[in-house]
């Protein structure tokens, strides 16, 4: 094993303790909140503010119209508690209900089709083969500390099929495993990494060449030069 | 077995993810070891994840915190709100 895989495992494995805590804590105030204390419900939710945005966001690309929808998710989380059964994740349930919403929003809005959302792969044959330039290796630390890179990738990723939007928010935004993307979405594993293969090479494609363009020269002649 | 470019580059998310098996692991590296094309796709590819991590590349309208737990204390508040039943 390479160090950075040992490193990697290492993380791996704290943060499956950690993830073990929190399950624990969240059973315990869930339990709580649905005995009585309410409050408690402020503090079950916290951690998982960004994600129901993200997921509104993904799904309704509109910053008012995800807020909103994220603020009714995290109501009707909060009113269907007693109905949560603990045999999926607090995570994945609460990310349930926020797409939910998001799809209830866009139906309503009607900004875009129903069936968007139920696309098949097949529509979108294309070539998703990563672009083969080499001018980023020499400057990841620089670039990724860009503000414009980092706008970029938010347009690039608004940008994408909403079908590998979503899947990319929840597995690399969000860092839901498969399954429980899987399950979120109501599609299969297999599709999940399908969808997931394609956006990332889409934003790879989108990305490089947008570095190529923005990079300074004399960063790209001493990368060459090596 | 030896791989070509695009053999790699179809199992290249995978890769990231840890979710190839050990024979094409190890066939990917040994590729990666002299095609500097697909190590710089997959260099950018990782760093675009990183960039994604980051929170500072998506970040939540301002005051979005805020206005969610006031909605959230109005509800807890009102009588009407309180949890339906199984």
């Amino acid at each position: 094993m390479q160090g950075s895989d040992k490193i990697a495992a290492l993380r791996r494995g704290r943060l499956q303790y950690v993830m073990r805590t929190i399950e624990t804590n969240e059973a315990g105030l869930i339990a709580r909140i649905v005995a009585g204390e309410k409050e408690l419900f402020h503090e079950l939710i916290r951690p998982y503010e960004r994600m129901v945005y993200l997921t509104l966001f993904a799904i309704v690309k509109n910053e008012t119209e995800a807020e909103d929808g994220a603020q009714e998710a995290v109501i009707s989380a909060y009113r269907h508690l007693a109905s949560f059964r603990g045999d999926a994740k607090f995570s994945t349930w609460l990310v349930t209900i926020a797409i939910n919403e998001g799809r209830k929003r866009l139906r309503k809005a009607k900004t875009a089709a129903e069936e968007s959302i139920e696309e098949k792969e097949e529509a979108h044959e294309g070539d998703y083969s990563p672009a083969p330039l080499m001018d980023w290796r020499e400057i990841p630390l620089e670039a990724l500390e860009r503000k414009e890179l980092r706008e970029a990738l938010r347009v690039a990723v608004t940008e994408l099929p909403d079908i590998y939007r979503q899947v990319f928010t929840l597995r690399d935004l969000e860092e839901l495993n498969v399954e429980e993307t899987a399950q979120a979405l109501g599609i299969n594993p297999g599709a999940v990494k399908v969808r997931l293969h394609r956006a990332r090479m889409m934003l790879q494609k989108r990305l490089v060449t947008y570095l190529k363009t923005t990079v300074p020269a004399r960063r790209l002649f001493f990368g060459r030069a090596l | 077995m030896k791989l070509d470019c695009k053999h790699v580059w179809e199992h290249i998310s995978e890769y990231i993810d840890g979710s190839v098996d050990a024979k094409l692991r190890e066939d990917i590296e040994r590729h990666l070891e002299h095609c500097e094309i697909c190590s710089a796709i997959l260099d950018s590819t990782r760093n675009i994840l990183i960039l994604t991590a980051d929170d500072r590349t998506f970040e939540l309208p301002v005051g979005y915190s805020e206005r969610l737990h006031e909605r959230l204390a109005k509800e807890l508040e009102n009588p009407e709100g309180d949890l339906k039943k199984k």
